[in-house]
């Protein structure tokens, strides 16, 4: 608590922003805040950090509104305050940029944005405006766009000007980051810096622990719902900050020795496939070869056709007229569809859990015997062998630490975390031959993450072909050996993550795929991305 | 030409209290939620608009009265649905039945008895214009109020703000609760307009379209009307053409049979049906419509996450 206190002195005793005093709110079955007191001062950027779980998201809701905590209190400069609904948090001064954005998709920008404002009574002047909040802060935006047309960075950028539009004295953001490209990153930063200077307070709340050190003066840490600590960002590492946030001491996934590369055993040529859905993103020509014993990841932001290309490799989406355009170990799969693929050796875990990759309903034993009653033999002449099904079950709850009950617990009673262990495990202990796997530790907290990335290697280490599809660039500079970036549905050239810089995976994301796809040599590009490194 | 005036004059009755009842569950899906209880809240309205006014003799009192009731319907259905939960199909389909039981349970007692049917509007001189003095300014009064609805519907929507917060509630609950709305309020404010507009169209079915009580008397009115719902992809404006379209289908079997045709009246009376199935079907398979007008969150209950 130095920091804190450090801090405190330093302003003397000029009342805070946000002072929140041993705020606590329970739900059944858990404490969410636990006697939580830090403060905020005008101009400060604070960060808020803790794993998932911790308590940030209730604390957030108890600031703007939507929570009542049971006890404590919040003081709003110097005064005592009850914020009954976000009505009154925006009122005040409060603006929130949400982790799962609040819009309204088939609405334009301009209706979303009065959607949030406590007194709009001429849209004419609300667009007057938005056009010049947009100017002032170099947030461009078309105000009569439809949502849906816009990409993640775009509607993120409609929150933002909502707040701004409020002229907010204290700015919440919540995990602004998880969809934006480097670059949109540092756009954002600049702004936020720029609306410190003018006085306003931010509070960030992140687990992207070098923005944090990069933007923020001051770090709360939240455990289990308690303050454990404080701390200047500036000087503390990435890695020390995790451990804070994580009680624990922070192991780096082992990558092992250098691992010598086998036949391609994923092989992608000219994969074009139209996207039926509404808003979905075609493919255009994607080609990857996958060896076994390789971790290839995909990187690029949200959208770009990393759900099509997934649905494409699982056989969620068949492709007829193309057989060859996905072969499995040598043998062309297009046109089969998931369970032919699975015989073959390929094994799938989507980004989403509930739903997609478990059923939330059936318990862990029923979905360990969904996708492995084949592989493991798990049903005899058409009826299920309980015993076997409840061992592989046992097995991977064993094996990967998956915190339940037990395995006759529903899927949709754990975590995310320990669900997402599950479902992997389920995968890894068939023993795939080819492994697709989509945003591997999307919500999951470090511990499990770090799990999660040591399985992956040391699946590839005997021979797997790992293939995976991440937003979350940190991941795939830990457990990767190439990566490709994909962008509107099309695909960069692999290259070795050993001699690819950040700056050119986000120039990538960014959509200047272009560069490369005139055959240009690779090193084009490597010279774009470090003149904008340099910049 | 003789025939043409009377024949326009039953397209529009024939019409009205689809409109009615349409635009009413039109608000309701608007803000998510789905009541398939038309039909019933349609019944109940018709019974206790028809039972006032044969015991009172004030049709204003009666038409107050099936308002009242389709709001009442709807609080049961936005009750179940929207405070305890429960399934919005299978409470609607429930609501209708017992609807129908209800009404023919109070309506016994009213079979066969006999009231005016409500006056049409008459302005010396100009209600007796040949041919548009009685389609324009012969009509009863909730005629016009259908197609005032229709419209006041079509401005709420467009251009309110209250219009605004209703469909972002459709759209997209968590979101609109995040930023401040409540939603369960909204909906069930959209929920009794949409009872009470059924009441309406239930009062309109007894009081003048046939000014008596006979069983389930709507006979399948208050399914068009749901039907009519997505028909116009959740638009006012195609809600007008598509009610009218179908009083002329309905109208059709009638006028087919008084001019000898020999087609079965059993083909006839389906055709609407037919209609609203090959509609269905063919509005369904361009889902850019759909998902531009249909609210998003459309029969999905909604539980405030923490």
């Amino acid at each position: 608590m130095t920091g804190d206190a450090g801090a405190e002195a330093m302003k003397g005793n000029a009342p805070a922003q946000l002072e929140v005093r041993g705020v606590t709110k329970a739900f059944p079955g858990c404490l969410a805040n636990d006697d939580i007191s830090f403060r905020i001062e005008p101009g400060e950027i604070h960060a808020l950090l803790g794993e998932n779980g911790a308590g940030k998201s209730t604390l957030v809701k108890i600031i703007y509104g939507v929570l009542q905590a049971d006890q404590g209190d919040l003081i709003w400069e110097g005064k005592p305050v009850t914020i009954h609904s976000p009505h009154d948090a925006r009122e005040m001064g409060v603006g929130l940029v949400f982790q799962h954005f609040s819009l309204f998709e088939t609405m334009t920008v301009l209706e979303n944005i009065a959607l949030a404002m406590n007194d709009v009574r001429d849209m004419a002047v609300l667009r007057q405006k938005v056009i010049e909040v947009e100017k002032t802060y170099g947030l461009p935006l078309d105000p009569d766009r439809h949502v849906y047309t816009l990409s993640v960075g775009e509607r993120q950028r409609i929150e933002i000007v909502r707040c701004l539009l409020q002229n907010p004295k204290l700015l919440i953001l919540d995990e602004p980051t998880s969809v934006l490209t480097p670059q949109e990153v540092e756009k954002l930063f600049e702004t936020l810096r720029r609306l410190a200077d003018e006085g306003c307070a931010i509070l960030y709340i992140s687990h992207k622990l070098h923005e944090v050190k990069a933007l923020c003066q001051r770090a709360t840490v939240l455990r289990g719902g308690k303050v454990v600590g404080g701390c200047d960002p500036r000087e503390e590492t990435a890695k020390s900050m995790a451990e804070m946030m994580i009680g624990q001491k922070l192991v780096a996934p082992d990558r092992g020795k250098q691992r010598e590369f086998g036949d391609v055993r994923l092989d992608v040529t000219d994969l074009s496939l139209i996207s039926d859905e509404q808003f979905g993103t075609h493919l255009k020509n994607i080609n990857l070869q996958v060896r076994g014993g390789e971790i290839m990841g995909v990187a690029g932001v949200a959208g770009n056709g990393q759900n099509e290309l997934f649905q494409a490799l699982a056989g969620e989406t068949e492709h007829e007229a193309a057989p060859d355009s996905i072969k499995i170990d040598g043998k062309s799969v297009a046109h089969f569809g998931p369970r032919r693929r699975r015989r073959l050796g390929a094994a799938f875990v989507p980004e989403e859990r509930n739903g997609h990759g478990a059923v939330p309903d059936m318990s862990l034993s029923e979905n360990g015997f969904l996708t492995a009653f084949r592989r493991m033999a798990l049903a005899a002449r058409g009826l299920i062998r309980e015993v076997p099904t409840r061992s592989f079950a046992d097995n991977i709850i064993k094996t990967f630490d998956v915190r339940t009950t037990g395995s006759g617990a529903e899927a949709g009673s754990l975590s995310g975390g320990n669900l997402q262990k599950f479902i992997v495990g389920r995968e890894i202990l068939q023993d795939p031959g080819v492994l697709v796997i989509s945003q591997p530790t999307w919500g999951v907290d470090a511990g499990a993450a770090s799990a999660i990335h040591q399985a992956l290697l040391d699946l590839a280490a005997k021979g797997t072909a790992v293939l995976v599809i991440s937003q979350d660039l940190d991941e795939i500079f830990a457990i990767c050996d190439s990566v490709v970036v994909m962008s509107e549905g099309k695909m960069s050239k692999p290259r070795p993550m050993a001699d690819v810089s950040i700056e050119e995976i986000g120039l990538l994301m960014g959509g200047l795929h272009d560069l490369e796809a005139d055959a240009t040599p690779a090193n084009d590009t490597a010279e774009v991305g470090g003149r904008v490194g340099q910049a | 030409m003789e025939w043409l005036v009377p024949f326009i004059l039953t397209v529009i009755t024939a019409s009205t209290p689809l409109l009615l009842a349409a635009s009413g569950e039109l608000i309701t899906e608007k803000s998510g939620v789905l009541n398939l209880g038309v039909e019933g809240m349609m019944l109940v309205g018709a019974i206790a608009g028809f039972a006032v006014t044969a015991s009172s003799g004030s049709a204003i009192l009666g038409i107050v009265a099936a308002v009242i009731a389709g709001v009442l319907m709807s609080l049961i259905f936005a009750f179940l649905t929207l405070t305890l939960m429960a399934n919005q199909v299978a409470t609607g389909l429930a609501l209708t039945i017992f609807g129908i039981g209800f009404s023919a349970l109070v309506g016994s007692k009213f079979v066969g008895f006999a009231i005016e049917p409500l006056p049409g509007l008459s302005i010396p001189g100009i209600s007796a214009i040949p041919v548009v003095g009685p389609i324009l300014f012969g009509q009863d009064f909730l005629v016009y109020l259908s197609i005032a609805a229709v419209f006041g519907v079509g401005w709420f929507l467009a251009k309110s703000r209250a219009g605004l917060v209703l469909k972002a509630v459709g759209d997209s609950h968590h979101s609109a609760h995040a930023i401040g709305y409540s939603v369960i309020k909204i909906r069930y404010l959209a929920t009794m307009f949409g009872g009470a507009m059924a009441g309406l169209a239930g009062a309109y079915l007894s009081l003048s379209y046939t000014p008596m009580w006979a069983e389930n008397m709507t006979a399948g009115r208050g399914w068009i009307a749901l039907a009519l719902v997505v028909f116009a992809t959740w638009r006012p404006g195609r809600l007008l053409a598509g009610a009218y379209m179908f009083g002329l289908i309905s109208v059709m079997q009638l006028h087919a049979q008084g001019a000898g045709i020999h087609v079965p009246s059993q083909f006839m009376s389906m055709l609407p049906y037919l209609a609203t199935i090959i509609v269905l079907v063919i509005i369904s398979s361009d889902r850019a419509k759909i998902r531009l007008n249909a609210p998003a969150c459309i029969g999905q209950a909604f539980r405030p996450a923490h």
